[in-house]
């Protein structure tokens, strides 16, 4: 606090605000220094995809599925869970920490702008997915010799990458509506069975019936699907899949946006 | 001159609990003004007011006379909130760092390390500081921006004297760069040490308002107890400022603002004082003093 400075009008002719640019530079690196910091983010997000390739995957790369390698395709369903994993994760117990923390009051007490608190979570969490994938990626090449090619591998990370919106939306949601002990059990209960459901861990084929016709109203199925076409499986048409995940967007959306209003008149009203 | 805080007629419901009941109140620049108050009287409440945290059901609430939540208000305003939190995986430095980004114009940031009396702590992750260092990040922080107002809510509960005096000597090196600071505290030493205006708040009314000395004077009584072998004549205090005198079976017992003058009255009267008791009439009975006197005045005289 420099005496000089100070006008009691504020100093004219000089920034009234700060620059977003770096502002959101310094929000995503504190973003990201955060879940790096985290290891039950780190195990349960990033690790645990490629665990589970280990486990489910690498058996069967020689064996076909779908039309496709068995290893691709585990690859591709593993992808899609990992990405799903770091959305709910970072989003729905990031942001129900930070409201069991109470670091939201602080924050809403700076003129940092809520825009740019969620464009840095987004980035880094889609560097984080990015992360997800190139482990996953590495370790199907290594291990199980499992190679798509360059082309698949990158149409399937822009697909799983720009696909996982509703997810953000989901996470959220959960973020606001739990509270910080019950957010990660609470992910966990709602995604496992659904990416069971779904086929991401052993493919549909080989699952109960019943399940096979619950799968193609979930979001996680038609999120799969665009994974699994990448790499060659044979798939619905790309765009029913493209079209169920907007409406599913759409809906988590404004399941997020009433939980953020509920809190918010609850917390700052 | 527009004022940094102002709030006009403000009142705050939740649910059918009155927080505050039509509030006015105003801050100048350069002004250090205490909000002092029992716990539940508002306090919070109000500075979550000015600061947009929570909207008023009714009333004007004006932070540099715009919005409380517009931005280039936010961006000249510090603040160090009584219930909140950084994250723990960060260390204190990169909390530091981020919090500078929000600002136009904010202080470097060895400046602030320094001034927060953090030097040794910058590498520590938040998650493993004490009570006291924690404090010192939060007012790390407030000062980041190199505001012209500071807002501290109740910025020394839970920490121990020390470092409450500590920080006083901090919050008092603000002020003498003329800055303004708006602080809520329970303790009327807090308010004494640090505010030269004093707003008592209690059950969301504004109850008296003065200079830190007056509002000492009209709470800051002692209570004076002695017995003694032979009752004491009241003409032996005549001169001396001295309420509720009242003796039985031999022990007397007084109010005063200054108990050594009776003390030396009685030495020099050579009275034989045995048991002599000196206990501060502490705040929440001052408090309770002050809200009947509000009370009568509203009331009017019956």
């Amino acid at each position: 606090m420099r005496p000089s400075a100070q006008t009691p009008q504020g100093r004219e002719g000089e920034r009234e605000v700060a620059p977003v640019l770096p502002m959101l530079i310094a929000q995503t690196k504190g973003e990201l220094l955060q879940l790096v910091r985290d290891p039950a983010f780190i195990i349960s997000s990033v690790a645990l995809p490629t665990i589970f390739f280990a486990f489910f995957g690498l058996p069967v790369v020689d064996e076909r599925t779908a039309g496709t390698g068995a290893g691709d395709y585990l690859l591709a369903s593993f992808g899609a869970y990992g990405v799903i994993s770091v959305m709910l994760f970072s989003f729905g117990a990031g942001v129900a920490a930070e409201r069991g923390r109470k670091t939201d009051v602080l924050m809403r007490a700076t003129p940092l702008r809520p825009a740019v608190l969620f464009c840095a979570k987004t980035l880094s969490a889609l560097l984080f997915a990015f992360a997800t994938l190139v482990v996953l990626f590495f370790f199907g090449r290594v291990a199980g010799g499992v190679e798509p090619g360059m082309a698949a591998w990158s149409t399937l990370t822009y697909r799983l990458l720009l696909g996982s919106t509703p997810f953000i939306f989901l996470g959220f949601a959960v973020g606001y509506l739990t509270r910080p002990t019950s957010a990660a059990p609470v992910i966990q209960l709602i995604y496992l069975p659904i990416a069971f459901a779904s086929g991401l861990f052993v493919p549909l084929g080989g699952l109960p019936e019943i399940v096979q016709e619950i799968a193609p109203y979930l979001p996680t199925y038609h999120y799969a699907e665009l994974a699994w076409s990448a790499v060659g499986a044979n798939t619905k048409p790309l765009l029913a899949s493209a079209l169920w995940l907007a409406g599913y967007g759409v809906a988590f959306l404004a399941a997020a946006i009433w939980a953020y209003r509920r809190e918010d008149i609850r917390r700052f009203g | 001159m527009t004022p940094v805080v102002e709030l006009k007629g403000v009142t705050k419901l939740f649910g059918e609990k009155r927080a505050l009941s039509g509030i006015d109140f105003r801050v100048e620049a350069g002004e250090v003004v205490a909000l002092l108050g029992p716990n539940g009287a508002g306090k919070t409440t109000a500075i979550a007011i000015m600061l947009g945290l929570r909207k008023a059901s009714s009333g004007e609430v004006r932070l540099f006379g715009r919005r409380p939540q517009h931005l280039g208000a936010r961006s000249r305003v510090g603040v160090m909130l009584q219930e909140s939190g950084v994250p723990d995986e960060l260390r204190v430095r990169e909390v530091i760092d981020l919090f500078r980004s929000y600002y136009p114009r904010p202080l470097p940031t060895g400046e602030i390390v320094a001034r927060a009396g953090l030097e040794d702590e910058g590498h520590s992750l938040v998650g493993s500081l004490s009570g006291g260092q924690r404090q010192r990040l939060y007012y790390a922080l407030a000062i980041c921006g190199d505001p012209e107002v500071l807002f501290l809510d109740e910025p020394t509960v839970g920490l121990d004297v020390e470092a409450r005096r500590s920080f006083w000597e901090q919050v008092r090196g603000s002020v003498v760069a003329g800055r303004t600071v708006v602080l809520t505290t329970h303790y009327l030493e807090e308010a004494d040490a640090l505010a030269d205006r004093v707003v008592v708040i209690d059950r969301g009314r504004v109850l008296a308002e003065g200079t830190a000395a007056a509002i000492k004077a009209r709470v800051g009584r002692k209570r004076v107890r002695f017995t003694t072998p032979h009752r004491v004549e009241p003409a032996l205090f005549d001169g001396l400022h001295v309420e509720g005198l009242s003796t039985q079976d031999g022990v007397t017992t007084l109010l005063t603002p200054r108990p050594e003058e009776i003390l030396r009255r009685l030495f020099e009267a050579g009275t034989d004082v045995s048991d002599l008791e000196v206990v501060g009439a502490d705040l929440e009975e001052a408090f309770l003093e002050i809200t009947r006197e509000g009370r009568d005045e509203e009331e009017g005289p019956v």
